[in-house]
């Protein structure tokens, strides 16, 4: 049985989180899940947009919401934590004042759109947890993990306020789906402290510090690599790693990827269609956990 | 010496007293009735917000003062300060905070009021990314990671691209710099639904 979910992918995955968005579309396909990509979506507003107005704020999440269930959907699945929190507070905000709803009420039925309450928001992560299972993911893996421990790392958005997707203060779902499919985690404390968003392009050394601090952790708890749930921590903690050694002095080279491309390759996606050749950092480490080579010893075993 | 003293004082000495005819406490009541503001006055200053905040050791005041100079209605210190821009919205204090005040709203709401009292520090690359999104999304419907940066840079310091050209050139090279800048089919309608309804 196929289900198929609304897709909303956010902007970073036209960009610097294309490989999440190759990752996931692979994922869902060797789970027999379908992902309708939600026509013509805009920008979720982030974080960003939010600072200057929130009346129009609201609207720009309404009309996705509302879209999303004019094609059909029930569910809406979105891999980013920032477009997942964003369109979970504007259907938490509108449920709770009533000068909200109201606005973004008006502004649909002046262009005809359904309501925005009746589609509910979803995390590919929760989705893969609830709707798939751990015992039918462990019962299609055909690959076994030839890499080191990995630290999961949740970021913020995705466990704070108005989420679902895991509890705020000691998420484990992500943990759980990895070592369903045979990777090894540790136990690491700073899974949902902030790895600064874009304070890395905007107060550039701020940045880098908070990253270098989560980084600094991981290795310190014998992690080899960071997995992440979230475009933007991806990418923070993946393209400063030069940087952070320059400064630091330490030998930092991690790779750091998506939940996605781990669980992709357990069940036998090929590191092309996962995008495993987009990291910046630990190139050696993917090319030995993922060559070839590691697949011919594989089946010898 | 003496001039070494009065080095001192004044690097040491940056912030004035205040004075209670300087506050603005119908401002701070103001505040309070946005949504999400309402525990503004509940708030127990218990400072648990500035220890879980992952920012607060590089803010001039950390949630926690912030939280005490609104609700006083010391409205330009609050209003004018790096730390509600240094918000990067983790929603780590909202999560934490025994009252259960949803700080990360109450810094949104300092943020648009900063913008339109204009008061927010003029060459601070953050409020300057907010804005630059903010139109880019108007205009476009979508954002683009790499105009928008750049936008940032020629509005604040031009000279830092030069040191990013690394990282984008890393980018590039793995495929993750999209230079075109989308835009979504119906942009006409998505800016009349937009159209005057920009409230703070």
């Amino acid at each position: 049985m196929a289900s198929t979910y609304g897709y909303f992918p956010g902007c970073s995955a036209r960009g610097t989180g294309v490989a999440y968005e190759e990752s996931l579309l692979t994922l869902f396909r060797l789970l027999n899940l379908s992902l309708d990509e939600l026509k013509d979506w805009n920008c979720c507003g982030a974080t960003s947009y939010m600072s200057i107005d929130e009346g129009s704020a609201f609207l720009l999440s309404a009309r996705n919401l509302s879209r999303a269930r004019q094609a059909g959907h029930r569910e809406l699945v979105t891999p980013c934590s920032a477009c997942y929190l964003v369109l979970r507070k504007t259907q938490d905000y509108a449920a709770r004042y009533p000068e909200i709803a109201k606005s973004v009420g008006d502004s649909l039925v002046a262009a005809n759109l359904p309501p925005l309450d009746s589609v509910t928001v979803r995390h590919p992560m929760e989705v893969l947890y609830n709707d798939v299972g751990l015992e039918r993911i462990k019962s299609k893996v055909v690959r076994h993990w030839r890499g080191g421990r990995v630290a999961c790392y949740y970021g913020c958005q995705l466990v704070r306020p108005f989420a679902e997707a895991d509890r705020p203060h000691d998420p484990t779902r992500m943990d759980e789906l990895l070592q369903a499919v045979g990777v090894p985690t540790i136990d690491y404390s700073l899974k949902t402290k902030c790895c600064g968003g874009s304070l890395t392009g905007t107060i550039h050394e701020v940045g880098v510090r908070l990253n270098y601090i989560l980084l600094k952790e991981a290795a310190r708890k014998g992690a080899e690599a960071i997995v992440t749930i979230c475009p933007l921590c991806q990418y923070n903690l993946d393209a400063y790693q030069g940087e952070i050694r320059k400064h630091a002095g330490e030998p930092l080279d991690m790779p750091v990827f998506f939940f996605t491309q781990i669980l992709g390759w357990a069940l036998g996606g090929d590191a092309r269609s996962l995008g495993l050749g987009r990291a910046i950092s630990g190139r050696r480490s993917i090319e030995e956990w993922f060559s070839k080579h590691a697949e011919e010893v594989e089946s010898y075993v | 010496m003496k001039r070494l003293k009065a080095f001192w004082l004044s690097t040491e000495m940056r912030r004035k007293m205040k004075f209670q005819r300087e506050a603005d406490p119908l401002w701070a009541q103001k505040i309070a009735e946005r949504p999400g503001c309402e525990g503004l006055f509940s708030c127990l200053q218990c400072g648990t917000c500035s220890g879980t905040c992952p920012l607060s050791i590089y803010m001039d005041f950390a949630p926690r003062r912030i939280i005490a100079l609104v609700r006083e209605g010391f409205k330009e210190d609050a209003l004018s300060c790096q730390t509600i821009w240094l918000c990067a919205s983790c929603y780590s204090c909202a999560v934490h905070c025994p009252r259960q005040i949803h700080i990360t709203d109450v810094m949104y709401s300092l943020k648009r009021e900063a913008i339109q009292e204009k008061l927010y520090p003029r060459h601070f690359p953050i409020p300057v990314l907010a804005q630059e999104f903010y139109k880019m999304v108007r205009r476009k419907g979508r954002s683009s990671e790499f105009w928008l940066v750049l936008r940032m840079a020629f509005r604040t310091n031009p000279m830092q691209l030069l040191g990013m050209a690394g990282t984008g050139w890393q980018l590039m090279r793995t495929g993750r710099l999209r230079l075109r800048q989308d835009r979504i089919e119906k942009v006409k309608e998505l800016q009349s639904e937009l159209a005057g309804r920009e409230v703070g």
